[in-house]
C-alpha cells in the first residue's frame, strides 16, 4: 500500500479525522476548566459534533469505496448509520447538560468518553474486517463500561459497570474464538474474502454452524438480543439515565448495522452491488437462527417487562423486545427488510430517548423512577404527560405514530416475503398486543386513578420542552408528509461489496 | 369544496378538539357549547352530504383521490355509497346529541370533549376512508381516546374495563393488519384500495396462503378482527364490562356507532373483496348471528343491573344483523344495514335513559326501583317508547329492519331463522319485565322525590325518537338509500360464487 493510496483513503475519512481531532481538542480544553465550569467542555463536545454531522451529512458517498486495505467500507448504509448514532449522540449530550446525576462533578471526561464511543460506533458500522470489527466492537464496549460506572461513588453504578464488564468480557472472548475458527478455515480476515472461500463451500456445515453461534453471541450481546440479554437491566438501572438512554439506541442501532453487513455480505451470496435479495449459502441457514433469535427476544423481553415496576428497568427488557422487532427485518434480507431494520432504528431513537428523557426528567423534579409514582403527572405536568403518552403509544406500535409505521415496514418485509415468514409476523404483531399492556401503565398512571388536580402545574424547563418536542413531533407527523425517512433508508441499504 | 366534503367532515372535530384543547379549563360553558358548535356543524354537513347524494347509483360518490405514500402505493381515497352513508349520519347525529348527554361530566372536561372530538374524527374516518390503510388508521386512532374516556370517566372498575377493552380490540386489529397486508401482497399490481381490491377478487381464491386458499385465510383473519368489534360470541366479553363502565355518553357512541364497524367492515371489505370465502363462511355466520340473539337476550334476561341489561340487548340486536347480511339476499342485507342504523338510535336512546336514571338514583339495580311511573310519568312514557322500540314492535323502525332480515333469512337458513324468532320472544320479556319492574307496582318510598327527566335530556332523547318512530312507519328514504348498493354488492357476491360454482 503506498503513500497515494493511503492520502486517497485519508480523503473518504473527514469526518472521523475531525471528530477525532475535536476530542483531542475537548481534552486539552477540559484542563483548564473547574469542576463547575466542566460543562463548557460539554458544549464543547456538543458543537463539535455538529460540525462532524454536518460533514457526514455532506459526504459523498455515491460511489462505495473500501479504505485502508479494505478494513473500512465508505457506502450509504455507514453514512446513513454514522448519522443515526450521531444525531443519537447529539440529543443524549443535550439531555446530559439538564441531568441532576451529573450536576456537580467534573464532567468533562463524561464527554470525551461519549465522543471516543462514537468514533468506535463510526468503525463498527463500517468495518468490513474481523480485526476491525472486533476492535471497534471493544472500543464501543470499554467506552460503554466506563460510562456507565460513571457514577463511581454510587454501589448500584459500580455494579452496573462491573456486570458489564464481565459480560461483555466474556462475550467477546467467544467471539474472537468463533472469529479465529473462521480465519483458521477461510484463511483471511477480510470479510470478502471469507465469503469467497465459504461459498467455495470448503467448511463443513456443523462446524461452520458452532462458528456462527460464537459469532451471534459476541453480536447478540450488543444488541441485548435474549439469550445474551442478562447485562442488560441491572446495567440500565445502574448507569446514569442519560448513559442508561444512550445504550438502548445508539450501540444498540450500531450492533444491528456490523450484524446485517457480516451476515449479508460473509455469509451471503449476492449477484451484484446493488442487489435486491440476498440469500444465505447453503448449509448456513443463519435466517433460521436468527428468526429463533427474535422470537425469544421479543417474548422473553416483552414478558418480563410486564411485571417491571421501575421505568428504567421496563424500558430495559422492553428495548430487548424491540431488538426481536428489528431482528425480524434482519432475517428478511432483502432490500425492504433491511430498509425496515434501519427505520426501525431511527424510529426506535426517537421514541426510546424521549421516554427516557421523560424519566430522566421527572427523576430530577420528583425524584423517583417507581412508575407508580408517576400517579397524576398528566395533571401535575399537562405538557410532559401528554408527551410520555405520545412515547408510549409510540413504543406499543399504535397509530398515528411512527413506532406504528416502523412496525408496519417490518411486517410487511416478512409478509411481502412469502408463507415462509407469516408466522414470525403473527408472532410479532401478538407481542405488540402484550406489549400494550406494560406500556399502558404508565399511561394509566399518569392519568388513571383518583384525580386530585394540583394547585400548581409543574412546568418543564424550555429547553427540555423543546428537546422533547423535537423527538415527539417528527414520531407524529413525518410520516403522514411523505414519510421522507422511509426513503432515505431504502437509498442507504447499499454495501461496499469488493 | 363539495369535492372535499368528506374530508372535512372527518377533520373538523380535529380542528374543534385543538380549539377546545385552547380555552382555558375554567370557561367550561365556552368548552361545551364550542363541542355542541362543532359537532351541530358536522351534522349539518353530513345532512347535506345526504341532500346531495344521488340515491339511485350504486357508485361511490363524493371521492378524494390523491397518492398519499406512492411506493407503497396507498392512497387517501375517501368516498361514500349507500352503505356508509347512513353510517356518516347515525356518527353525526349521535356525536352531537351524546355532547348534550354529557353536560354533566364532572372532571376535566376540557380533556373529556377534546377526547370525545377526536373519537368522532376517528370514526367518521373509518365510515368514508376506501383504502384499506387509511381505513385501517382510523380504525386504531379511535383506541386511544376511547381508553381514555371509559378509564378516566368511567365508572368504579374502569381501569379494568378499559385496558380489557384496549387489549382485545388491538388484538383484533393486529389479526386486520395482518389480513391487508396480505391482501396487499396477493393483489397485483399491490393496492390497498378497497374498490380495485374487490373488482380483483378472484386472485385471492386462487391464491395460497399457509398453504391454505388465501381467501379463506385472509377471511377468517379479518373476521376475527371485525368480530371483536361486533362483538360476535365468544368475543363478545369486553362489552358489557366497557359499556357499563363508559360514562354514559360513550356507552351510547359504543353501542350506537363502535358495534356498526365491525359489521360495516364486513359488508365493506370481507365481502366484496373475499366473495367465494363469504359464501364459504354463510352458514357459520348465520348460525353466529343466531348464538347472539338467544345468548345475547338470555343473557340480558338474567341482568340486574339495568345498564348491563341493554348491553347485552346489544349483542342479541347484532346478532339479527349478522343473519340478514349471511343470507345474502338483497332482503336480508338491506335489513341489516338498516337494522345497524335502528340499532344506533334506539340503544343510544336506550343508554341515555339508563344514564337520566342513575344520574339521580345513582345506581342502576333493577329490583332496587318499584312503582316509579308516579313520579316521573314523563320519563316513564319515553322509556316506554324506547323500550318498545328495542323489543321491535311494530310502528317502530327496530321492527322493519328486523322483519327485514327473518324475510331474507327464511329462504336461505330456514331452520335457524325459526330459532331466531324466539329470540324476539326473550327480547320481549326482558324489557317488560324490567319495565314492570322499575315502573309499576307498589312505589319505592326512597324515590318519593325523583327528579322528572329535565329538558337538556330531553332535547337529546327526542330527535331519536322522533326517527325511530318515522322510520317505523315510513322506511322508504332509509332504503331507498342503500339499497342500490347492497343489491348490487349481493348480484357481485352471487355472481363471483356461481362462476365459482359454489
Amino acid at each position: 500500500m503506498n503513500l497515494n493510496q493511503i492520502m486517497t483513503d485519508l480523503s473518504y475519512f473527514i469526518p472521523e479525522m475531525i471528530l477525532t481531532g475535536i476530542l483531542l481538542l475537548v481534552i486539552l480544553f477540559d484542563l483548564f476548566q473547574k469542576t463547575d465550569s466542566s460543562i463548557r467542555s460539554g458544549y464543547l463536545a456538543l458543537g463539535g459534533l455538529v460540525l462532524v454531522t454536518l460533514a457526514l451529512i455532506g459526504q459523498d458517498v455515491s460511489t462505495s469505496v473500501g479504505i485502508f486495505s479494505n478494513m473500512l467500507a465508505v457506502d450509504p448504509f455507514s453514512n446513513f448509520l454514522k448519522i443515526l448514532v450521531s444525531i443519537g449522540t447529539m440529543l443524549v449530550m443535550w439531555m446530559s447538560f439538564n441531568s441532576n446525576e451529573l450536576k456537580n462533578r467534573r464532567v468533562g471526561e463524561y464527554y470525551v468518553l461519549l465522543l471516543v464511543l462514537v468514533l468506535g460506533m463510526y468503525f463498527l458500522v463500517s468495518a468490513t474486517h474481523l480485526l476491525s470489527i472486533y476492535i471497534a466492537l471493544e472500543m464501543v464496549s470499554i467506552m460503554s463500561y466506563l460510562l456507565s460506572g460513571y457514577l463511581k461513588e454510587q454501589v448500584r453504578s459500580n455494579e452496573a459497570s462491573v456486570k458489564y464488564v464481565v459480560f461483555g468480557a466474556f462475550s467477546s472472548g467467544i467471539l474472537l474464538y468463533g472469529f479465529s475458527l473462521l480465519y483458521g478455515l477461510t484463511g483471511s480476515a477480510d470479510i470478502f474474502e471469507i465469503q469467497a472461500a465459504l461459498s467455495a463451500g470448503s467448511v463443513s456445515p456443523a462446524l461452520m454452524m458452532v462458528i456462527l453461534i460464537m459469532i451471534l453471541v459476541g453480536f447478540g450481546y450488543k444488541i441485548a438480543a435474549v439469550p445474551f440479554h442478562f447485562w442488560t437491566p441491572d446495567v440500565y438501572e445502574g448507569a446514569p439515565a442519560p448513559i442508561t438512554a444512550f445504550l438502548s439506541v445508539a450501540p444498540k442501532a450500531a450492533g444491528f448495522a456490523i450484524i446485517i453487513r457480516f451476515f449479508n455480505v460473509a455469509l451471503s451470496s449476492a449477484g451484484n452491488p446493488n442487489m435486491e435479495a440476498w440469500t444465505a449459502l447453503s448449509n448456513m441457514n443463519w435466517q433460521a437462527v436468527m428468526g429463533i433469535l427474535a422470537i425469544l427476544s421479543m417474548t422473553v423481553g416483552n414478558v418480563i417487562a410486564l411485571q417491571q415496576s421501575n421505568i428504567k428497568r421496563m424500558l430495559a427488557y422492553s428495548s430487548i423486545a424491540h431488538a426481536g422487532y428489528m431482528l425480524l427485518g434482519v432475517v428478511v434480507a432483502d432490500q425492504t427488510g433491511i430498509a425496515a431494520v434501519l427505520y426501525y432504528a431511527a424510529v426506535y431513537m426517537l421514541m426510546n430517548l424521549g421516554a427516557f428523557f421523560v424519566a430522566i426528567h421527572i427523576k430530577n423534579e420528583f425524584d423517583t423512577e417507581e412508575i407508580e409514582d408517576y400517579k397524576a403527572l398528566g395533571y401535575r405536568a399537562p405538557v410532559l404527560g401528554v408527551i410520555m403518552a405520545i412515547f408510549m403509544f409510540s413504543l406499543t406500535g399504535l397509530p398515528p405514530t411512527g413506532g406504528f409505521v416502523a412496525k408496519f415496514y417490518i411486517f410487511r418485509a416478512l409478509i411481502e416475503y412469502g408463507d415462509m415468514y407469516f408466522w414470525l409476523a403473527i408472532i410479532g404483531l401478538i407481542n405488540g398486543v402484550i406489549s400494550l399492556y406494560y406500556y399502558m401503565r404508565v399511561v394509566k398512571a399518569m392519568y388513571f386513578g383518583k384525580i386530585e388536580l394540583p394547585d400548581t402545574v409543574h412546568q418543564a424547563p424550555l429547553n427540555v420542552t423543546i428537546l422533547l418536542g423535537v423527538l415527539a413531533l417528527p414520531l407524529l407527523f413525518a410520516w403522514m408528509l411523505g414519510d421522507p425517512l422511509s426513503t432515505l433508508a431504502q437509498n442507504a441499504v447499499q454495501f461496499f461489496i469488493q | 369544496m363539495e369535492n372535499h366534503l368528506l374530508s372535512i367532515v372527518t377533520f373538523l372535530p380535529v380542528f374543534g378538539a385543538v380549539i377546545i384543547a385552547l380555552i382555558p379549563k375554567e370557561k367550561l360553558d365556552i368548552i361545551r357549547w364550542g363541542a355542541a358548535a362543532i359537532t351541530g356543524l358536522q351534522l349539518i354537513l353530513a345532512i347535506w352530504i345526504l341532500y346531495i347524494f344521488d340515491f339511485s347509483s350504486s357508485e361511490v360518490q363524493l371521492q378524494e383521490h390523491f397518492a398519499w405514500i406512492p411506493a407503497f402505493n396507498i392512497e387517501y381515497f375517501m368516498g361514500i355509497d349507500g352503505l356508509s352513508a347512513p353510517m356518516i349520519l347515525l356518527t353525526a347525529l349521535l356525536s352531537f346529541l351524546a355532547v348534550f348527554t354529557s353536560w354533566n361530566i364532572e372532571k376535566a372536561q376540557k380533556g373529556y370533549f377534546a377526547l370525545f372530538l377526536l373519537l368522532d374524527a376517528g370514526m367518521m374516518g373509518v365510515f368514508s376512508s376506501l383504502d384499506f390503510f387509511l381505513f385501517y388508521i382510523f380504525w386504531e386512532v379511535m383506541l386511544l381516546p376511547m381508553y381514555f374516556l371509559i378509564g378516566i370517566w368511567g365508572g368504579p372498575q374502569r381501569e379494568y374495563a378499559a385496558i380489557k377493552f384496549f387489549l382485545y380490540t388491538l388484538f383484533g386489529s393486529v389479526l386486520l393488519l395482518l389480513g391487508m397486508l396480505a391482501l396487499y401482497f396477493i393483489s397485483e399490481p399491490h393496492t390497498f384500495n378497497m374498490l380495485i381490491l374487490a373488482e380483483h377478487s378472484s386472485q385471492f381464491g386462487n391464491a395460497l396462503l399457509l398453504g391454505m386458499n388465501a381467501g379463506k385465510v385472509i377471511f377468517i383473519l379479518l373476521f376475527i378482527g371485525f368480530a371483536i368489534k361486533v362483538p360476535i360470541f365468544p368475543f363478545h366479553t369486553w362489552l358489557p364490562l366497557a359499556h357499563v363502565e363508559a360514562p354514559t355518553a360513550i356507552s351510547v357512541i359504543l353501542a350506537g356507532v363502535l358495534l356498526k364497524m365491525g359489521t360495516y367492515g364486513f359488508l365493506r371489505i370481507s365481502f366484496p373483496v373475499l366473495k367465494d370465502a363469504t359464501l364459504w363462511f354463510a352458514l357459520p355466520l348465520a348460525i353466529l348471528g343466531l348464538i347472539n340473539i338467544i345468548y345475547g337476550a338470555m343473557a340480558a334476561l338474567a341482568q340486574r343491573d339495568l345498564k348491563k341489561m341493554v348491553a347485552y340487548s346489544s349483542v342479541s340486536h347484532m346478532g339479527f344483523v349478522l343473519l340478514g347480511m349471511a343470507a345474502l339476499t338483497p332482503a336480508g342485507i338491506n335489513g341489516a344495514v338498516f337494522q345497524m342504523f335502528n340499532h344506533g338510535t334506539i340503544s343510544a336512546m336506550l343508554f341515555m335513559l339508563v344514564g337520566v336514571v342513575y344520574d339521580r338514583a345513582h345506581h342502576r339495580d333493577i329490583e332496587g326501583f318499584g312503582g316509579i311511573a308516579k313520579v316521573v310519568p314523563i320519563y316513564a312514557g319515553v322509556t316506554a317508547m324506547a323500550f318498545f322500540a328495542g323489543l321491535g314492535l311494530p310502528g317502530f323502525s327496530g321492527f322493519i329492519s328486523e322483519a327485514l332480515c327473518f324475510i331474507g333469512a327464511f329462504p336461505v337458513f330456514t331452520w335457524i331463522t325459526i330459532f331466531a324468532t324466539i329470540g324476539i320472544v326473550l327480547n320481549a320479556a326482558y324489557f317488560l319485565w324490567a319495565y314492570q319492574r322499575i315502573f309499576m307496582g307498589e312505589l319505592n318510598s326512597k324515590y318519593e322525590n325523583l327528579e322528572e327527566i329535565n329538558n337538556r335530556e330531553l332535547f337529546a332523547l327526542i330527535p331519536l325518537a322522533i326517527i325511530t318512530f318515522f322510520l317505523g312507519v315510513y322506511p322508504t328514504p332509509m332504503l331507498n338509500l342503500m339499497s342500490s348498493t347492497l343489491n348490487s354488492l349481493v348480484e357481485a357476491v352471487k355472481t363471483a360464487g356461481m362462476v365459482a360454482g359454489l
